[in-house]
């Protein structure tokens, strides 16, 4: 076990690596040039270019990427061209937020889906399993943005109860870090909620079609109890890949949700940082982001393992 | 037992959640805070590196200026207390006015000045002329300071009290000596807020707070002159991308002000009887067409001027500012509600006759070359703007071809003096603020020859002419200088105005003496309770 803990850990350096090259490669034959864009639009040409070159943007491509990882081996991930403060300083201004939205997110969703993807299953063909699963094919459907826009305008702006945008830091209070985090939270979860929901009851009901849940049901076992204690544990592992999967996207940053309720996370980092041609930015949030992805499917795969004592490694 | 134990830590960590929930952090509640939303997204802080409009407003905050434009568009003192001119015209005496301080504590002083003044000389248009006639700058005492010229110039004050980016904001030595390709290290200014940097995350939130050293002038304020008083501690910059939500924001007093509605989403706020909707620059931008000198069609001037003929300054404001309330006509090069204001030669321009333009660019020669616009998809303004040029130019028979890209892409693009089928391109739509374009000095678009900028429209008169109204200080001269220029940009087709328009500002009816101006100002502001 520990040895494919670390050999899964170990395999993160190429794919790391892989990541790096792609990224930097694509950044640099994109079209853009950050110095125009520092430079303004009063600037003339001479003063963008004389920007270009002090920022050292006008060397070769492999002089640039070999002074890059350079730093990266140092544990430097480079310095915002425009703002000027390390990317890890960045980074960090930004992942309180993001965190704060991925957990209220998984909690909402996985507290609500789960439950209703088990009874939906259960009540498979009836008007419960009707609603769970028309419930998931508009929740699906509609765009995030599409879904904020009406929480905002039924609950902060009809009804006056949660503020329309922004975040607060636990620092402020835990009231005010979760008001803000409501709506949001639900924007995103609705789609979220949908797809896991769908997932348990396709799990669940090939589960509950097994020989032991007969059993169990022959036995006189509660309902509740023969549910979620012997038909959602076997039926685990394709919900927990989808909410693993969820959460690393969500940490990823979801720039759209972001920007509608103007939180300040991840995802608009990136996007800012991808408009203004901000490299240090763009390649030091990708990298970590890659890092992440696979050490979130590492934690999925050893989540089998706990949920599921058949599987080894 | 062991289920008390088990219990207690989580009955411990709740308790200090609700703990948290209730103190949270009650200092801010007592002061006097103005949330608003900005232009744009406050990533470069130093307004000599960039030209960004959003770097000046935040430098405003925080730096002050030697001279300053008030109302009347006249160079007033600010951190100047008194000043001399020597009978030649050439030397320039400025005594600072007593207790300027900077942020950190240490007072300001003539040397402070004198390496500002050369920092934003060597990357500001109307800097770089001056300090062209510039043969000497030094301190005669820590408040006093000499500038001598080479010759008697009309633009010293023009020049130290410019609005417009880059504007001449005094820094400290240690930071003014940055060269002026790198970015300053540190704000630290003179001005009436501080920058509170720990509390910065660019692209999101800045903040700024009362500066209590301040001393402001005696005068009341009026545009970026007089007296900078500050009515509130705390001014929070809260970035918003989507502009429904931020119009809902301060329609439900999440924000105080908002400094860049967009124009289409207005109603959503008309009806609210606690938001005021207001033009707050009374001058506005100018919407203009640049066209590449260099490469067919347009490197033709009988096609660039046919071109005028069908050009109908309406359809552009409309599509862009919406309400004619707040858009005006306007072919003057140099802005209208200036001292340089003239419509000398702009016949054609004002003319919109479509007919006129097809015969006349048949009649230029145009063989049906493709017309390569570059489209900023990105740009709430200027997006609808390259709509209604590329509807204006297929309308007199060119074979427009529309690439949208985001702005970083065009910025970049632009530069490219390529033929357009290799990468370059023919034509975009961009604007400018009037008060940055109201003279041949600082109106960076229109220059031409060598200092050209995108487009390199090249006609040598318009440069000896501009140089000779830089030296002329004799203001009936100036003027029939100006409508010269005007006459000679817009037959030589240096771009094309395309009309003037004021965005509003909105903010809630508890704020008080907004300054009408280019930038929100906020001194001046009080916030009622």
């Amino acid at each position: 076990m520990w040895g494919y803990i670390v050999r899964r850990i170990l395999a993160t350096i190429p794919v790391v690596a892989v990541v790096a090259v792609v990224v930097f490669s694509i950044l640099h034959l994109a079209p853009g040039d950050p110095a125009a864009v520092i430079a303004g639009d009063q600037a003339t040409p001479q003063q963008i270019a004389a920007i270009h070159a002090r920022l050292g943007l006008d060397r070769p491509f492999h002089e640039q990427f070999l002074v890059w990882l350079g730093n990266l081996s140092r544990g430097d991930f480079g310095t915002s061209i425009f703002s000027n403060l390390p990317v890890s300083t960045l980074f960090l201004q930004r992942l309180e937020p993001t965190i704060a939205l991925t957990i209220t997110t998984t909690l909402l969703t996985v507290g609500l889906a789960v439950p209703i993807g088990v009874i939906a299953a259960w009540k498979a063909g009836s008007w419960a399993d009707r609603a769970v699963m028309t419930f998931a094919v508009l929740g699906f459907s509609f765009p995030v943005f599409v879904i904020g826009y009406i929480l905002i305008l039924v609950f902060a702006i009809w009804l006056d109860l949660l503020p329309i945008q922004g975040y607060r830091s636990l620092e402020e209070g835990l009231w005010p870090f979760l008001r803000h985090l409501v709506l949001p939270s639900l924007a995103l979860g609705i789609s979220f909620m949908a797809l896991i929901a769908r997932i348990t009851r396709a799990s669940v009901l090939e589960v509950l079609s097994q020989d032991h849940i007969r059993t169990a049901r022959a036995k006189g076992l509660p309902t509740r109890q023969l549910l979620f204690d012997h038909a959602l544990p076997n039926a685990a592992v394709p919900i927990v890949t989808i909410i693993g999967v969820g959460v690393a996207i969500l940490l990823g940053g979801v720039v759209v949700t972001e920007s509608v309720f103007a939180i300040p996370g991840l995802g608009r980092l990136v996007v800012d940082a991808i408009l203004h041609r901000d490299y240090p930015v763009i390649q030091g949030a990708l990298l970590i982001f890659s890092g992440v992805y696979v050490l979130v499917n590492l934690a999925i795969d050893l989540l089998y393992v706990v949920i599921d004592p058949r599987i080894r490694y | 037992m062991k289920e008390t134990r088990t219990k207690l830590p989580g009955a411990v960590a709740l308790g200090a959640l609700a703990f948290l929930g209730l103190v949270g952090t009650p200092a801010l509640a007592q002061e006097t805070v103005i949330r608003s939303v900005p232009i744009g997204n406050l990533k470069v802080v130093d307004p000599i590196w960039t030209t960004a409009y959003i770097t000046r407003n935040h430098a405003y905050m925080v730096w002050d200026t030697l001279f300053a434009l008030d109302a009347n568009h006249e160079p007033q003192p600010q951190m100047v207390e008194d000043w001399e001119v020597s009978d030649d015209g050439l030397t320039y005496t400025f005594t600072l006015r007593d207790g300027l301080k900077w942020h950190d504590g240490e007072p300001v002083t003539a040397t402070d000045c004198i390496a500002s003044i050369r920092r934003w000389g060597a990357k500001d248009a109307m800097g770089q002329a001056l300090m062209e006639y510039t043969t000497s700058l030094d301190a005669d005492d820590d408040r006093t300071f000499r500038l001598v010229l080479t010759q008697p110039v009309g633009f010293v004050l023009d020049a130290l009290g410019k609005i417009d980016s880059n504007v001449p904001f005094m820094m400290p030595e240690r930071l003014a000596m940055t060269d002026p390709n790198d970015q300053i290290t540190e704000v630290i200014g003179s001005g009436p807020f501080r920058f509170i940097a720990e509390e910065w995350v660019p692209g999101s939130k800045v903040v700024y707070e009362k500066f209590e050293d301040y001393v402001p002038r005696d005068e009341p304020a009026s545009l970026a002159a007089g007296g900078k008083v500050v009515h509130v501690d705390r001014v929070e910059s809260i970035y918003m991308p989507d502009p429904g939500v931020s119009m809902a924001a301060i329609g439900n007093g999440e924000v105080d002000l908002h400094e860049s509605p967009a124009t289409d989403l207005l109603s959503l706020v008309e009806g609210n009887p606690d938001v005021v909707i207001t033009p707050n620059d009374p001058l506005g931008y100018q919407l203009f067409m640049a066209l590449n000198h260099l490469h067919p069609p347009f490197d033709d001037k009988e096609v660039r001027q046919a071109l005028l003929w069908g050009v109908n300054q309406e359809e552009f404001m409309a599509g862009v500012a919406g309400d004619p309330e707040r858009y005006q006509i306007c072919p003057a090069v140099f802005g209208c509600g200036v001292p340089n204001e003239s419509d000398a030669g702009a016949e054609q321009l004002l003319a919109f006759d479509v007919e006129k333009a097809k015969s006349a660019i048949q009649a230029a020669g145009y063989d049906g070359a493709p017309v390569i616009l570059m489209d900023p998809a990105d740009n709430s303004t200027l997006h609808p703007a390259a709509l209604i040029a590329t509807q204006t130019l297929r309308r007199v028979g060119l074979d427009v071809q529309v690439e949208a890209m985001d702005w970083s892409t065009l910025t970049q693009r632009r530069a490219s003096k390529e033929p357009p089928a290799n990468g370059g391109w023919n034509v975009f739509v961009t604007n400018a603020t009037v008060t940055g374009i109201g003279n041949p000095l600082s109106h960076n678009f229109v220059k031409n020859c060598e200092q050209a900028w995108y487009g390199w429209p090249c006609e040598p008169k318009i440069v000896e002419l501009s140089r000779a109204w830089a030296l002329e200080s004799d203001e009936a001269k100036r003027a029939e200088l100006v409508e010269e220029l005007q006459r000679l940009h817009l037959d030589n087709v240096s771009y094309i105005p395309l009309g003037q328009y004021k965005p509003a500002i909105i903010y809630r009816k508890e704020l008080e003496g907004v300054i009408p101006g280019p930038v929100v100002f906020y001194w001046n502001i009080e916030k009622a309770s």
